[in-house]
């Protein structure tokens, strides 16, 4: 028995990594292949898990009304949560951007500070938007009536891996195409973008849209594969500085190493929890503490001694040269 | 609704320490500072640690100024902290972004490592102090005085808008009249100019950083004394801090002074028909609204 435990704490592993490697392909769009410095992903993450979670489950009735009130519930499958939560990412993402992309690249990264923290507030204080601070609980998994709950995980694991390479995929399509290379170009150079004929603002705005539609796909998965989400899970440190030291640590500007860097990073960061358990009893309340400030440091070392990352960036992306 | 302007202002004069050093490294070192929040947090629990700690272990006595919430401790540990986050600021300079300046990174590099000093701080905090919110006297009645048209303020708030104004003044004279503060002014100006002068930008950013840290400290350990000390404090100041600059226009010791007052006056009295905790989202309505209204902020000119 004690192999199956460990399997399935690998399994269980695999998700989140893989959960965390959909977040890292998005911030890669916009950080690694346009320069968009995006520090509010955990607002992403929240939304995307929020209005999958309530596309997905029904509005409560009855009794059950009393004790969990959310503004609706409409009761769809799965697959539509996760298009609903990429369509609502991307929504904010576009609204977020019309004050900011025109300006310097600190405007937008404080702008989704903001849209963070104001969101968690939001679904902390408003009760009859999503039952506040109790969160939503039960949500629905998919082909959750095949397996025994026990065994569920292997067919999460399987979807996760399906919907990384899907994203994988269309991420390299995209970046390799004639738009990814204008992209490439805002993120160099600017003003020689803008006299080459590009409209610099378009195309960060839709950079922007289509890593923050991925991250809500992260976010509706991470709200699934939990079955219960509240306002206190997207925080700056688990919702944006986890990732973000997964894509530096992995390679920003590389796919493979967006994803490498999410398994690196949440292989240590699980490390690490080993190792604080090895703690006396005084400072095991004080671990989580421990823990993310070890990964600070491991930030600080990669931006002053590796700021490629593991892989690095891909120079060439373009199979007609070679 | 005038009490809750009085409470703006004594919020505002807060946010503004922190604003005119966040300022200040923005303009002169051109650099976002992410951590600048928590350089508020560490003020507050520098003197939290002098006060209850070090000066308790001396003797210095722990009575009150007369009807004040605090004595000789906090009038001790008040410069005594502002003294140590500014070399904190001085240290991180040296540990990270002078290495990440000499490699010659690009400008987001050094926001992010900012970002990370930020969670390093705060994490330090968590660590040494828990989760808790905690106070410089716990359980103690803090009387207010009653002024015309039924507002109350405590005779501690009064005293910080004193000390306020005093570092206020202090650094306007220091910006104008020592040399030290010519060359800040010169190197926020035009870097290349100055370097050209002979001005040792080195040090310039150094002073600039053990400033910034200083009146953010400052800052942190007046909302101690005001409010109570926690370590996220500071991170909600982030976004007003950054709203009061942008809105002062970046680099701009007065514009951050009247965009700090002015978004501490709205986050007060937005609590009027907002629950409080909203705070940190009426700085970010706000700062949204400069950005689409007039990016440059009130004082900038036309883009340069």
């Amino acid at each position: 028995m004690e192999i199956w435990g460990i399997i399935a704490y690998l399994v269980s592993f695999a998700i989140m990594a893989g959960i965390y490697a959909v977040f890292c392909l998005g911030l890669n769009i916009q950080w690694g292949y346009t320069g968009l410095f995006n520090i509010g992903i955990a607002g992403f993450f929240c939304i995307g898990a929020y209005a999958s979670a309530m596309i997905t489950t029904p509005k409560p009735t009855g009794l059950y009304a009393h004790y969990v009130r959310q503004i609706f519930g409409l009761n769809l499958p799965f697959i539509i949560g996760l298009l609903g939560a990429a369509v609502i990412c991307g929504i904010v993402a576009f609204l977020i951007g019309i004050p900011t992309l025109r300006l310097g690249e600190d405007y937008l990264a404080i702008s989704t500070i903001g849209i963070a923290e104001t969101f968690r507030l939001i679904f902390n204080n408003e009760h009859w938007l999503a039952n506040g601070p109790r969160g939503l609980m039960g949500l629905p998994q998919p082909f959750q009536d095949l397996v025994d709950p026990k065994h569920y995980n292997y067919i999460y694991l399987i979807i996760i891996l399906i919907i990384v390479v899907i994203v994988y995929l269309s991420i390299e399509k995209a970046i390799r195409s004639p738009w990814g290379r204008v992209l490439r170009a805002i993120r160099e150079d600017e003003v020689s973008a803008a006299m080459s004929g590009k409209d610099i603002f378009h195309f960060k705005m839709q950079s922007l849209i289509f890593g923050a539609m991925i991250m809500g796909i992260g976010g509706a998965l991470y709200a699934h594969y939990t079955k219960a989400i509240s306002p206190d899970v997207f925080t700056p440190l688990y919702g944006t500085f986890i990732i973000w030291v997964m894509l530096m640590a992995g390679g920003s500007g590389n796919n493979k190493g967006a994803v490498l860097g999410a398994y690196v990073i949440w292989l240590i960061w699980i490390g690490t929890k080993f190792m604080t358990d090895l703690l006396p009893y005084t400072l095991k309340a004080r671990a989580p503490y421990i823990r993310f400030l070890l990964i600070g440091i491991l930030l600080e070392i990669i931006l002053i001694y590796r700021p490629r990352g593991l892989l690095g960036e891909e120079k060439k992306v373009s199979k007609l040269v070679d | 609704m005038a009490e809750l302007v009085i409470y703006g202002i004594v919020l505002g004069s807060i946010i503004s320490l922190g604003a005119i050093g966040l300022t200040l490294v923005y303009g002169i070192i051109r650099f976002a500072n992410f951590a600048h929040g928590d350089f508020l947090t560490a003020g507050a629990y520098s003197a939290l640690f002098m006060a209850t700690v070090v000066l308790s272990w001396i003797g210095i006595p722990d009575s009150n100024f007369g009807s004040l919430s605090f004595g000789w401790r906090m009038a001790i540990a008040f410069p005594f902290s502002m003294a140590a986050v500014g070399c904190v600021a001085i240290v991180l300079d040296r540990v990270l972004y002078r290495k990440l300046r000499q490699k010659g990174s690009g400008p987001v590099l050094f926001a992010m490592s900012s970002l990370g000093a930020a969670f390093i701080i705060r994490m330090i905090i968590f660590i040494l102090w828990g989760a808790d919110s905690l106070f410089y006297k716990p359980g103690m009645l803090r009387p207010a005085l009653e002024l015309p048209l039924g507002i109350k303020i405590r005779p501690d708030q009064i005293l910080m808008l004193l000390v306020v104004l005093f570092l206020i003044t202090t650094l306007h004279f220091f910006l104008q009249k020592t040399k030290m503060g010519k060359a800040m002014r010169a190197t926020a100006d035009n870097m290349e100019l100055a370097l050209i002068s002979g001005i040792d930008t080195e040090r310039i950013i150094t002073w600039t950083w053990g400033i910034g840290g200083a009146l953010a400290a400052a800052g942190g350990i007046l909302y101690g004394i005001d409010v109570q000390l926690h370590p996220h404090m500071g991170w909600n100041f982030l976004i007003p801090l950054f709203a009061a600059t942008i809105l002062g226009t970046i680099g701009n010791m007065y514009g951050a002074l009247i965009g700090g007052l002015t978004i501490g006056i709205a986050q007060q009295v937005s609590t009027a028909f907002l629950l409080p905790t909203y705070k940190p989202a009426v700085a970010f309505i706000i700062m949204i609204l400069i950005l689409l209204i007039r990016p440059e902020g009130i004082f900038g000119g036309s883009s340069r």
